[in-house]
């Protein structure tokens, strides 16, 4: 049964309004590759087949045991005995029609011997239980076939999940409390007239209460200028100055008491961000001196020789800034007014877009390509979001997991707070340590949990020393992981299912950041952390440990 | 929509039930289970470790509670609930209710996959607790086709835990409120066995956060009612007179021009009416042309008219787990359950932020104290009732007030009885002194917020 054109918008309309008609396409011509249909790998396919995805291919040689059935909701119990792969392929497709579901009997090293090039075909591998050698393997063949890869884990209440992809580009970040671009401070020519055509001691009082506020701030703006020696305020003092500059424009009554205009309240009230001045984010002008946007060749990607036409487009026609955005905020005025304005700065957005576009088609023209290679379209996209220009590149699992590229300061340095998730990530490569020395996790049986915790241990602290790492890990900790006996409880599970499936669509979709590069979920404490195991000479020169990369909501 | 094909089903799960029941009665619970089925949850009941409760012991009893014993209420069999009822289920959980007024609509489906598209149509409460049921053995969901309004004191009394996962605040506020008048307090001491926790979860976007609130000894709803601020709706003069974005048209269309060209008769806007949003657009359309306005959309109309919310999939999948984790924590005891708000953003990364919401010492809800209500005796009604819905402790939405004068019941102002309205409106214009209103007179307020009333107490100021 499959869904009409109608039936789809229906849907999917409440994600539609997330990420867009453009980013459900990208979701409906993806291909996801599951490892391992445990409980953790369903509930991520389960997000990813509900919103939609073109295809999914889960790859599993194990067999159904009661254990599997007992906690995952797309096995059942007639499903115990069958193949893994083929059993929860039949419940998931069940959850959308417009997703084709495929399955292969067989696990992922036993794949890779016979084709080491069948996961190339993939938008994104999604890998889960996997032991680390397995791990290592796939990352290593993915890493060279530039396939993203997100390694997921589920062990007792920890979650974990690691993004492995060398460079991820992304134009719509769409940012939570993203500033205005409004150029007070450097108001280009048509600005400039607009803001010429007003007198406000003129106008009549139905007028003056309904002036754009922008249009009030940089009239008071221009008076300030002119008495400050072209200086604008600066701190917070010369900031009340100048609010209490534009409360005075507030018009009185006979009796000479101030009138109730809300458009001089705004003003007055945004005051502290129109202020600010324009500037290029240094996230972007990082993007502007990295090497992929110096040497454009013909196997640029699109995202690169745009930010090169950006970056031409700064030196030249922008006067040392970006492209104007051409939104602005609604604010209280008469339509006419507010239209026109805002039609200042569109107008200008699309002047400085087409100026854009130019240098797009000389530089695509110096490679030998043709200029439609990059449709007007996306290129007026990509300027409308010049300011949130966001580029991952997270490290490969060699990097991470080799004795030289170790990032030990990184380790070191969370290990020094007490309440870090530091801990569980060296905990989880302990038990990976344990599970190729012993070929099986600690704990599983009860009997073991007591005899394990010494093995363990053992196992921790020759991690520690072979990566040379000063670090103490508590006892606690290694009694708690080997009573985890490998579990992987249901609630922990779906938690991490909505967070991988979520960060997959980030990759699919390039839309929205995806983390950088280790996430940590605790949900005996109901906290987490990212970390970032940088490179030892990375750019950040001090401890990454991201617990909060957002102001609480 | 219901089509031959609907009967089948619904006649197959039933024989399916029946079939399980035919195991299972006799047995305790071995009936359905199979060997290494409770596995992963095991290890958390049966061993001991170091971090668990203080009050957690080790036994294989828990897990029979849980099969057996601990009874669970599910708010909602939406986005989050779908996802609640499979977690508890696979956590041990067989005796929920889930309680939902709702029935399925297309746009459910992307993420509330306990539906199919022929269930369009279908109560919530009743699909989603027969899937459940066919898909965990053993598992006994029990619907309830109504508002959480409908059901009594006596039926919420009667769970151990009940975890919300509604897309309204009113409801999490009436059912705070319910919960709180649960309570038992001898001497002024409360009865720990009156206490029913609710775990509560809310989602928007990629945004969430999940709460563990104990009635009575933890902030509630109400103590933080200021993380939820209130809708701001566009002015009146701005879609009246002077819309400048797409947004003020279609809220003329709506508010303004409906009413006034009733275009399908007496029937009032029902978003779900394709034709209904058809019609707004159209005339929204008519109206930004007007103006020059650009933007107007089919989506943006029906997103304006419903209040649309965007959802996905995997916000109502993280937010539920966490809050089903929380469940398990307290019916167990197997670890400290999160003390006590957990807040969620993956737009950028994931973020996780965990703190310890407050208590309000005069919460309108759970201090026990009488609101102070300050005015002086030449204030109108009217100043009364805006301070109601307008504060943001507060947030009552169409409050009736009463006292009691010359040992009389009165009603001051009810807004939601025709008649009693418009007999009471006078009064909206009356001071408090020519009501005969007098210092420290106590006022009792209902309000859908609330399933019981509020008592304020009048402060006269000068």
């Amino acid at each position: 049964m499959a869904s009409t054109k109608a039936s789809k918008e229906q849907k999917y309309d409440r994600q539609l309004r997330l990420w867009g008609d453009h980013g459900q396409e990208t979701l409906e011509n993806a291909h996801v590759c599951l490892i391992n249909a445990t409980a953790t790998g369903t509930e991520i396919l389960k997000n990813l087949v509900l919103p939609g995805i073109g295809a999914f291919t889960i790859v599993d040689g194990h067999t159904v045991t009661g254990e599997d059935a007992g906690n995952n909701f797309f096995l059942s119990k007639d499903s115990i005995g069958k193949n893994r792969a083929q059993a929860a392929t039949e419940h998931l497709q069940e959850l959308n029609s417009d997703v084709s579901g495929n399955f292969v009997e067989e696990g992922p090293d036993k794949l890779l011997d016979n084709d080491s090039e069948f996961f190339h075909r993939f938008t994104i591998v999604i890998g889960v239980q996997l032991p680390e050698s397995t791990c290592l393997r796939l990352g290593s063949v993915l890493w060279s076939a530039s396939v993203p890869f997100l390694v997921c884990k589920t062990y007792g209440l920890i979650g974990y999940m690691r993004l492995v992809v060398q460079e991820h580009t992304v134009i719509e970040s769409h940012p939570d409390n993203a500033l205005e671009d409004l150029r007070l401070d450097q108001p280009y020519a048509e600005f400039q007239n607009h803001i010429k055509s007003y007198d406000l001691d003129s106008m009549e009082k139905k007028d003056h209460s309904h002036t754009p506020w922008i249009i009030i701030v940089a009239k008071y703006l221009e008076k300030w200028l002119s008495e400050h020696n072209g200086q604008p305020p600066k701190n917070y003092k010369e900031k009340e100055a100048f609010r209490q500059l534009i409360r005075e424009g507030i018009r009185k009554n006979e009796n000479g008491v101030p009138e109730d205009e809300e458009n001089f309240e705004e003003a007055i009230k945004n005051v502290n961000t129109a202020l600010n001045p324009t500037k290029i984010p240094s996230a972007v002008e990082d993007l502007f001196n990295s090497e992929q946007c110096k040497n454009i060749t013909a196997q640029s990607p699109c995202f690169w020789v745009m930010l090169r036409a950006v970056k031409e487009f700064v030196h030249n026609e922008g006067n040392g800034s970006l492209p104007v955005r051409g939104t602005i905020p609604d604010m209280i005025a008469d339509s006419q007014k507010f239209i026109n304005l805002q039609n200042v700065y569109r107008e200008k957005a699309m002047q400085d877009a087409a100026a854009v576009s130019k240098h797009v088609e000389s530089l695509l023209q110096s490679v030998g390509k043709p200029a439609e290679s990059i449709p007007e379209k996306d290129i007026k996209l990509f300027c409308k979001n010049a300011s949130f220009l966001r580029v991952v590149r997270c490290r490969s699992l060699a990097e991470e997991y080799s004795v030289d590229t170790v990032n030990k300061d990184e380790i070191t340095s969370c290990m020094d707070s007490p309440d870090s998730e530091m801990v569980f990530y060296l905990m989880l490569r302990a038990v990976d340590r344990f599970y190729q020395q012993h070929s099986r996790y600690p704990g599983v049986y009860n009997y073991q949990v007591e005899e394990d915790i010494s093995k363990l241990k053992a196992c921790v602290n020759s991690l520690l020393q072979e990566y040379s790492l000063n670090v103490n890990i508590k006892d606690d900790y290694i009694h708690e992981f080997c009573r985890y006996g490998a579990a992987e409880p249901h609630t922990v599970s779906a938690f991490l299912g909505g967070s991988a499936a979520q960060e997959a669509i980030k990759i699919i979709s390039h839309q929205f950041v995806p983390f950088n590069n280790t996430f940590i979920y605790n949900a005996m404490s109901q906290t987490s952390a990212t970390l970032r195991l940088l490179e030892l000479n990375g750019n950040l020169p001090f401890a990454d440990l991201f617990s909060s990369p957002n102001l609480p909501m | 929509m219901a089509d031959a094909e609907e009967p089948e089903k619904k006649r197959r799960r039933i024989e399916d039930l029946t079939e399980k029941m035919a195991v299972d009665s006799g047995h305790r619970d071995g009936g359905c289970d199979w060997d290494g089925r409770w596995n992963h949850v095991k290890k958390f009941l049966e061993r001991p470790g170091p971090f668990t409760h203080p009050d957690f012991e080790p036994s294989t009893e828990s897990l029979q509670f849980l099969l057996e014993t601990c009874k669970i209420l599910v708010i909602g069999a939406g986005g989050l609930g779908c996802e609640l009822l499979k977690n508890l289920a696979l956590s041990g959980f067989r005796l929920i209710h889930v309680v939902d007024m709702d029935t399925i609509d297309p746009s459910n489906l992307n993420r509330q996959f306990l539906f199919r598209p022929n269930d369009v149509g279908r109560p919530k409460a009743d699909v989603a607790a027969d899937f459940i049921n066919s898909r965990v053995p053993g598992c006994k969901v029990v619907p309830h086709f109504k508002k959480i309004q409908d059901c009594d004191e006596s039926f919420y009394r009667q769970f151990h835990i009940i975890v919300c996962g509604l897309d309204s605040i009113i409801a999490r506020r009436w059912m705070n409120g319910m919960l709180i008048s649960l309570l038992s307090y001898e001497d002024g001491v409360l009865d720990p066995s009156s206490i029913i926790p609710l775990i509560d979860g809310g989602t928007e976007g990629f945004k969430g956060n999940a709460r563990v609130i104990l009635p009575g000894m933890t902030a509630c709803i109400d103590c933080t009612l200021e993380l939820y601020p209130p809708q701001i709706n566009f002015p009146m003069c701005t879609i009246a007179s002077m819309p400048r974005l797409p947004e003020h048209c279609i809220e003329y269309a709506r508010i303004l021009q409906w009413p006034k060209e009733k275009p399908f008769g007496e029937t009032s806007l029902d978003g779900d009416n394709p034709e209904h949003i058809q019609w707004v657009f159209e005339r929204s359309k008519e109206r930004a042309a007007e103006f020059n306005i650009t933007g107007v959309t089919y989506r943006l109309t029906q997103g304006v008219v419903k209040r649309i919310i965007p959802a996905v999939a995997s916000t109502n999948a993280v937010i539920a787990a966490a809050c089903a984790t929380e469940v398990f924590k307290i019916a167990t005891s197997a670890y400290i359950p999160l003390n006590n708000y957990m807040v969620f953003n993956d737009v950028d990364g994931l973020y996780t932020y965990t703190f310890e919401a407050e208590r309000k010492e005069n919460c309108s809800a759970c201090s026990q104290v009488p609101q102070d209500l300050q005015f002086p005796p030449s204030a109108k009604l009217q100043e009364v009732l805006e301070y109601l819905t307008e504060n943001a402790s507060l947030q009552m939405k169409s409050p009736a007030i009463t006292t009691t004068l010359e040992g009389k019941n009165k009603t001051l102002y009810l807004q939601s009885v025709k008649s009693i309205e418009e007999r009471t409106r006078p009064n909206l214009c009356k001071t408090l002194k020519e009501l005969g209103l007098s210092d420290g007179q106590e006022l009792a307020v209902a309000d859908i917020t609330t399933p019981q009333t509020v008592l304020f107490k009048l402060n006269f100021t000068a």
